[in-house]
């Protein structure tokens, strides 16, 4: 019988429906908690006893990051891969390698010290949005709509103390209806698709924010695509997030290696943490 | 029935949800103070200080 290892660091809605699925399909499965785990060199993997297959679920992105680099050390299988983790963590990277495989993606420049950020930005005209390159829930993100907000931001960005703060992401501002597309890809299934609108007085759509979820129908288009970015970050199970380009069509900005679905479950017909339990017995088992 | 416990900064009482798991977060009510639980056993809940949320937290 496969055991699925449910890593953590903060039990949300998410872990425990993926927990309580693996017991209810009749699998093995605990639930360990990332802050209490120590792996070194000399590890081996019957040291740890995580199962046969570990769902990485750690809200903070460089513990899950790093804890799956030493889970994968030690030859535990992890969904999802560091490599997925890695390019899916970093804003920056995720735009590369999207725009290398030919994925529609908003336009995004880097720059790379706070002159050369003003200077991008200036060119390009406004409004313009600026991102951090790491963290997420929709924080830290700015429109700039006037070149003394930009400055004020960039200034601000500028006395950060983290040197990620100093590595400029700006983007194109997508004219786009007040929502996005959140599609969750487990493996090569699209699963389930939602919109997400923004909340009153906010522009952002994260359900984080106080977003509010909608069933979005599945086109080819958008299955096509969002299948595509998954494969694009190598895979596993990560949501796709897009907008809808009035002018472009549906670009792709951002694929999330630790998905959130309480707003998709809460209006989705599919079993998405089945379809997550599922996959990863089919990585157990190969 | 529900179990309360006693919040460390405020002294007010904390509901936990019977489903609740040890690893959720619960907030203080009076103080929005936020708690881990730590272990869980029955109706004896020990709860501690939560992690705070880091730069590099959500999705």
């Amino acid at each position: 019988m496969v055991e699925i290892c449910i890593i953590y660091d903060k039990v949300r809605f998410e872990e425990k429906a993926l927990y309580d699925k693996a017991l209810e399909k009749g699998l093995k499965a605990q639930m360990v908690d990332a802050k209490t785990i120590t792996v070194s060199t000399d590890s081996k993997k019957s040291d740890l006893a995580l199962g046969d297959v570990i769902m990485q679920r750690s809200v903070s992105h460089y513990r899950g990051l790093y804890l799956t680099a030493c889970l994968e050390f030690l030859d535990y299988p992890v969904i999802n891969k560091f490599n997925v983790a890695e390019t899916c963590g970093n804003k920056l990277v995720t735009s590369l390698v999207l725009a290398k495989s030919g994925i529609p993606t908003p336009r995004t420049q880097f720059a790379f010290s706070a002159d050369s950020a003003m200077d991008v930005i200036l060119k390009t005209g406004l409004p313009l949005v600026l991102k951090p390159i790491v963290g997420s829930w929709g924080r830290g993100v700015f429109p700039l709509r006037d070149e003394e907000t930009a400055n004020m931001i960039v200034e601000m960005r500028e006395e950060n103390d983290s040197p990620l703060a100093r590595i400029y992401y700006v983007q194109e501002m997508i004219d786009r209806p007040p929502r996005d597309v959140r599609c969750i890809v487990v493996g090569d299934r699209l699963v389930t698709a939602i919109y997400r609108y923004s909340a009153e007085n906010e522009w952002r759509t994260n359900v984080a924010r106080g977003g509010k979820a909608e069933l979005a129908p599945i086109t080819k288009e958008l299955e096509d695509l969002a299948l595509r970015a998954a494969k694009a970050v190598g895979g596993g199970i990560v949501g796709v997030d897009l907008m809808e380009d009035k002018a472009k069509g549906l670009v792709v900005h951002e694929v999330n290696n630790t998905v959130e679905f309480r707003g998709a479950a809460s209006v989705s017909v599919a079993d998405i943490p089945g379809a997550m339990v599922d996959y990863a017995v089919s990585i157990a088992r190969k | 029935m529900k179990t309360k416990v006693e919040c460390q900064e405020c002294g007010a009482d904390i509901s936990i949800p019977e489903d609740a798991v040890v690893g959720e977060i619960v907030t203080c009510p009076d103080c929005g103070g936020d708690y881990e639980i730590a272990t869980k056993a029955n109706e004896k809940v020990e709860l501690k200080p939560a992690e705070t949320v880091g730069e590099d937290w959500g999705q």
